[in-house]
C-alpha cells in the first residue's frame, strides 16, 4: 500500500524544524510502524537525505524507547500498542498521517521525533524506590503480602516510562507515571516506611522538572501502552495531601501507615 | 598464556565461603578513594553500581540507551530459578547446581555454578525487600512455576514481565545512588574503547551520541556488563541498539573471548514475515505445555491448515521423542523445526512449523487456555494478524542468548586485570547451553552478590599511579575512536549499514545457526573477510559525527560483528564435537542427538587477539567435573 506521511524534522534542539512529507509506495501490511520508517529510512539514505531519527531498541513494547504521535494519537490509534507494536494493517491505501514528536516542555527535542526524557530518571532518583541496600533483606518469605495488593502493585508497576502520558495531557503533566510508581511502592508492605516521604519529594521534583498540572483529564489513560488506571494519580494525591498535613518541620510523621 | 581460573578447590559447598574469607577488603574509609567505571545498566550492570555505590565507591555507569531501565533486561518474560524449595518438591541448592551443569552440557565451571545455585537464594530475598511484585499465592506467600522441563517448581515470576519488573527494581536501586551522588550516571553515551595503562585497565573512551563529543573517564577498575552478541546474526530476539562492541574493544586490548560459538536458539519465536523484518518476537516456551508441533507430512503442502486432516499431519517431536513429546529442550526442539522445513514441509513462507492449541481448547475448553495465555495469544494476534483460538500458530527457532563471551575467572575478572565482565557480557556460567530463568540469576548474582566482593580484592591489592587524561595511551585511545568516525563518515559507497548487517546475518544463521558444519564454516570464513572489505568500500553514512547520527553508532556496531562473526565460525570450525547449542551434523549419535567428544574438548576456548592480520590464538582451560559426572543427554 501507499501512504502519504508528513514527518516533523528538526536537525537539532537548536535549529528549527518543519514538517516534510514523504510518499512511502512501499508499505507492507505485515510490517510493524517503525519497520515502515525502516523502510522508508532505507529509500531516503538511497536518495541522498538524512534518515528520520527515532527512539526504538526492543520493539517488543516493554523498553518504552519508542513512541511519537500519529494523527494527533500518541502511540497511534490501537488501545494498549506501542508503536513498535502497531502493525500496518490497521491503516490503509492512500492513509495520510501526521508524525510529530512528544511534545512537552520537560521533553526537549534532541532530533526529529527524538526528545530527552532524562526528567523521568530524576523523579525516580527523588524517591521511587525502596532503600535497601544489597544484603540486608530478609527471607522473601518473610512477610505475606495478600495477592490483590501484590497483584494491584504488579499493574502499577508495568509501567514502562515511555512519555506518551505526558504527550498526550493538554498540561503536560506527568501524573500517571509518577502516580505508577508511588502506586507500586506504596501498595507493599516493604514500601510503607518512606511511603509519604517519597510522594513529597518525587511530587516536588515533577515540579521542578516543568511538568504541568493534573487536572483529571484522563488523556493518559487513553494512550497509555500498558493501559494503567487514574486510580493511580488519585493513591499519589491522598498520599501527598496527607504527607503535606502531617509533615512538621523537614521531617514528616508516618502516623496511621 | 596462562589461563588461572582461580577457582578454588575443596568441598564445592564450602568454596565460595572460604575464598570470600580469603579476599581482601578494602577500608570503609578507603573505597571512597576508588573510582569505578561500569558499563552497561541492564540487570547486571545496574546491580553492580548500585551495590558498589551502597559500599561507598564513587561510581560512573554509562549507557548507550536514553534511561538505564531501558537495557534488554527488560525483555525477558518467563522467570528467574532459585533454590528456596518453597514448594516442598526436592529442590536444594545441589539440585539447582547439578541441572545447570547438565544443561550446560558439560561445558562449565564446577566452582562457578555452585556459587550461583547458592546466590540465588540470597537474590530472591534481595528483589522481594525492592519492592519486585513477584507473583503471589492466596496466601500473601511467592508463587512458583516449573519451566524448560525442570522436575521442580523453581521459577519465580511476576506475569510474564519478570525482566521488566527485576531490571525496574536494580534500576531504582541505582537511581537512589544517582540521587544521593554516588553514581553518576551517563545516558546516550557508548563506550568504544578501553584505555589500559600499565597493563591494567584504567578507562574507556566513550562517544556522547547527543553531540558526539568523545571524551575519555579514567578510573580504578572497569566493569563491563554490556550483554551478549545475538545480533550479529541481525535477526534476533535480541533489542536492536544490543551490540558486542564493549566486549569486542576488550577483546582487542587483550582480554579473551571465551566460547564464541555457543549461541542459544529459541524454538518457539513468531516466524520471519518479509525481507523488511528487523528483529524477531519471542513467545514464552510454556506455550509448548499445551500447544502441538506439527507439519503437513508432504512437501510443498499449501493447503490451510484446518484442511490437512489428521493422517496427513506429522507430530515430528511426538513422534521422535514419545516420553519428552514437545516439551523436549530448547536445542532439540529448535534443530527438528529446522530439519522438517529443510524437508520442504515448512508452513507459511516455508520457514514455520504450527503450534496448534486446537486439541488443548477440545479439552480444557478455550476459558482456561486463555486464563493460561491469553497475553501471549494477544501478543501474537497484534504482530501476526491471525486468531491463535481459532488457526494454529506458526512458530520457528530464533537466536536468543549467547552464553559465550570475555573469558573471566572465578572472580570475573579477565585476563586485564582490573577489567572485569558480568552477566551475558561473560562466558561463566551456562556452559554450552542455559536452561529457562537463569538469565536473569546470573545477572543479579554477578552483580548484587559476586563482584562487589571479589573488585575489593584487586582494589586492596593493586598499587594505581595516579593518571590524568594527558597520558599518551588515553591520547591514542581518543584519536583512534575520532580517526575511525571519520572513517566511517567519509567512506564513498552506496550500500546501507542495515545491507551489510541483513548480509552478515544470514550468512551466519545459515552457516553457523542452529546446525553447523566443516563445508559451511570454511564458506562463512572465507566470505565474512569480503563482505568487511566491501563495508569499509561501499558503505555509506550520511550525517555529521557532532550531532545524534543513528546510522553512524550502527555503521561502528556493525563493524566489529563483522570482525566478530568471523571468530565465531573460527571457535564453532575448531570445535569438532556437538555439544549444548553448538550442534555440528558431523558429529551426532545415530538418533540425530548432539554427540561430545569430552576426551578432547572438555575446555574453555579462550582467544587471544593476536594483531589485525594475525590468527587468534587459541587458549585452553581444561574443565574438570569432580560432582557431576559427564553423561549423554536423552530425551526419548
Amino acid at each position: 500500500m501507499k501512504l502519504i506521511l508528513h514527518v516533523w524534522r528538526q536537525k537539532s534542539a537548536a535549529q528549527p524544524g518543519k514538517m516534510i512529507r514523504y510518499e512511502h509506495s512501499r508499505v507492507n501490511a505485515h510490517m510493524s510502524f517503525l519497520e515502515m520508517l525502516d523502510v522508508l529510512n532505507e529509500d531516503l539514505i538511497a536518495e541522498g537525505e538524512e534518515p528520520i531519527a527515532f527512539d526504538h531498541d526492543c520493539r517488543e513494547g516493554i523498553c518504552g524507547s519508542c513512541g511519537f504521535m500519529i494523527n494527533g494519537v500518541a502511540h497511534g490509534p490501537e488501545p494498549g500498542t506501542t508503536v513498535c507494536q502497531l502493525h500496518m494493517r490497521h491503516f490503509k491505501d492512500g492513509d495520510e498521517l501526521t508524525i510529530v514528536p512528544w511534545r512537552a516542555k520537560a521533553f526537549p527535542i534532541v532530533k526529529d521525533l527524538v526528545v530527552d526524557r532524562s526528567a523521568f530518571d530524576r523523579i525516580i532518583a527523588a524517591g521511587g524506590f525502596i532503600s535497601v541496600s544489597t544484603g540486608s533483606a530478609p527471607d522473601g518469605n518473610t512477610i505475606s503480602i495478600p495477592k490483590k495488593s501484590v497483584d494491584l502493585a504488579m499493574d502499577a508497576a508495568a509501567c514502562i516510562g515511555c512519555g506518551a502520558c505526558v504527550a498526550a495531557c493538554p498540561n503536560a503533566a506527568a501524573a500517571l507515571f509518577t502516580g505508577a510508581k508511588i502506586s507500586h511502592l506504596g501498595l507493599l508492605p516493604q514500601g510503607q516506611p518512606e511511603r509519604y516521604e517519597r510522594s513529597l519529594n518525587m511530587v516536588a521534583q515533577v515540579k521542578n522538572e516543568g511538568f504541568g498540572s493534573c487536572t483529571n483529564i484522563g488523556e493518559c489513560e487513553a494512550v497509555c501502552p500498558k493501559e494503567i488506571k487514574l486510580e493511580v494519580i488519585a493513591r499519589m494525591n491522598r498520599d501527598y495531601i496527607k504527607a503535606s498535613w502531617t509533615q512538621r518541620g523537614d521531617t514528616f510523621r508516618n502516623e496511621g501507615v | 598464556m596462562e589461563l588461572k581460573s582461580k577457582s578454588p578447590s575443596g568441598p564445592i559447598e564450602s568454596r565460595w565461603d572460604r575464598h570470600r574469607f580469603e579476599l581482601k577488603l578494602v577500608n570503609p574509609a578507603n573505597k571512597r578513594k576508588y573510582n569505578i567505571l561500569v558499563v552497561g545498566s541492564g540487570l547486571a550492570g545496574a546491580s553492580a553500581a548500585a551495590s558498589l555505590a551502597e559500599l561507598g565507591y564513587n561510581v560512573k555507569c554509562f549507557c548507550f540507551q536514553d534511561s538505564p531501565r531501558r537495557a534488554h533486561s527488560i525483555a525477558a518474560q518467563g522467570g528467574i530459578n532459585a533454590a528456596k524449595n518453597y514448594q516442598n518438591d526436592g529442590d536444594s541448592i545441589y539440585r539447582l547446581f547439578y541441572d545447570t551443569v547438565k544443561g550446560g552440557d558439560f561445558r562449565a565451571r564446577e566452582s562457578n555454578v555452585y556459587r550461583l545455585a547458592q546466590i540465588s537464594v540470597n537474590i530472591i530475598d534481595q528483589c522481594v525487600a525492592q519492592g519486585v511484585p513477584f507473583a503471589r499465592e492466596y496466601g500473601g506467600l511467592l508463587a512458583n512455576r516449573s519451566f524448560g522441563g525442570a522436575q521442580v517448581s523453581r521459577t519465580f515470576y511476576a506475569r510474564g514481565q519478570t525482566g521488566q519488573q527485576l531490571l525496574i527494581g536494580a534500576y531504582q536501586a541505582l537511581e537512589r545512588q544517582v540521587g544521593l551522588g554516588q553514581v553518576e550516571m551517563f545516558p546516550r553515551t557508548e563506550m568504544l574503547d578501553l584505555v589500559v595503562i600499565d597493563g591494567k585497565a584504567r578507562g574507556i573512551v566513550t562517544r556522547n551520541l547527543i553531540d558526539g563529543r568523545v571524551e575519555t573517564h579514567l578510573g580504578d577498575a572497569v566493569v563491563l556488563g554490556t550483554g551478549g552478541y545475538g545480533n550479529v546474526f541481525y535477526l534476533s530476539t535480541n533489542a536492536k541498539g544490543s551490540n558486542c562492541t564493549a566486549i569486542w574493544r576488550a577483546y582487542k586490548r587483550g582480554a579473551l573471548m571465551g566460547n564464541p560459538c555457543y549461541t542459544q536458539i529459541h524454538p518457539t519465536c513468531i516466524p520471519v514475515s518479509g525481507d523488511y523484518q528487523s528483529k524477531l518476537t519471542l513467545m514464552s516456551e510454556s506455550l509448548r505445555n499445551d500447544g502441538r508441533i506439527w507439519v503437513p507430512k508432504k512437501t510443498g503442502d499449501t493447503r490451510p491448515p484446518n484442511q490437512i486432516p489428521e493422517t496427513e499431519r506429522d507430530y515430528y517431536l511426538e513422534r521422535k521423542y514419545p516420553s519428552f513429546g514437545n516439551l523436549v529442550p530448547r536445542d532439540v526442539a529448535s534443530r527438528n523445526a529446522k530439519q522438517v522445513c529443510d524437508e520442504g514441509r515448512g508452513v507459511g513462507t516455508g520457514l514455520g512449523v504450527y503450534l496448534d492449541f486446537a486439541d488443548a481448547i477440545k479439552r480444557l475448553g478455550k476459558q482456561v487456555i486463555r486464563e493460561r495465555y491469553a497475553n501471549l495469544f494477544d501478543m501474537y494476534d497484534r504482530i501476526t494478524g491471525e486468531n491463535p483460538y481459532e488457526v494454529p500458530m506458526r512458530i520457528y527457532p530464533a537466536i536468543h542468548y549467547t552464553m559465550g563471551g570475555l573469558w573471566v575467572d572465578y572472580n570475573l575478572m579477565t585476563t586485564v586485570p582490573g577489567l572485569y565482565a558480568i552477566g551475558e557480557a561473560n562466558f561463566s556460567d551456562h556452559g554450552a547451553n542455559r536452561l529457562g530463568a537463569s538469565a536473569l540469576m546470573q545477572g543479579l548474582a554477578d552483580g548484587y552478590f559476586v563482584l562487589p566482593y571479589t573488585i575489593g580484592d584487586y582494589l586492596a591489592q593493586t598499587k594505581l599511579e595516579r593518571i590524568d587524561s594527558s597520558h599518551a595511551k588515553v591520547r591514542e585511545a581518543e584519536a583512534g575512536v575520532m580517526e575511525r568516525t571519520k572513517h566511517l563518515l567519509n567512506i564513498p559507497g552506496k550500500r546501507t549499514v542495515t545491507s551489510f548487517h541483513r548480509e552478515l546475518g544470514k550468512l551466519l544463521w545459515d552457516e553457523c545457526g542452529m546446525a553447523r558444519n566443516d563445508t559451511g564454516l570454511r564458506k562463512a570464513l572465507k566470505r565474512i573477510p569480503e563482505l568487511r572489505e566491501e563495508f569499509w568500500k561501499n558503505l555509506n553514512v550520511l550525517g555529521g559525527g557532532e550531532e545524534l547520527n543513528q546510522s553512524l553508532e550502527n555503521a561502528g556496531r556493525v563493524a566489529d560483528f563483522l570482525e566478530f562473526g568471523e571468530l565465531m565460525c573460527l571457535d564453532a570450525l575448531h570445535r569438532s564435537e556437538s555439544c549444548g547449542g553448538h550442534f555440528r551434523e558431523e558429529f551426532q549419535t545415530p538418533d540425530g542427538e548432539a554427540k561430545r567428544d569430552d576426551s578432547t574438548y572438555s575446555y574453555v576456548a579462550a582467544w587471544e587477539y593476536a594483531g589485525s592480520q594475525q590468527s587468534p590464538i587459541l587458549n585452553k582451560e581444561p574443565l574438570e567435573f569432580e560432582y557431576v559426572h559427564p553423561a549423554q543427554r536423552s530425551y526419548k
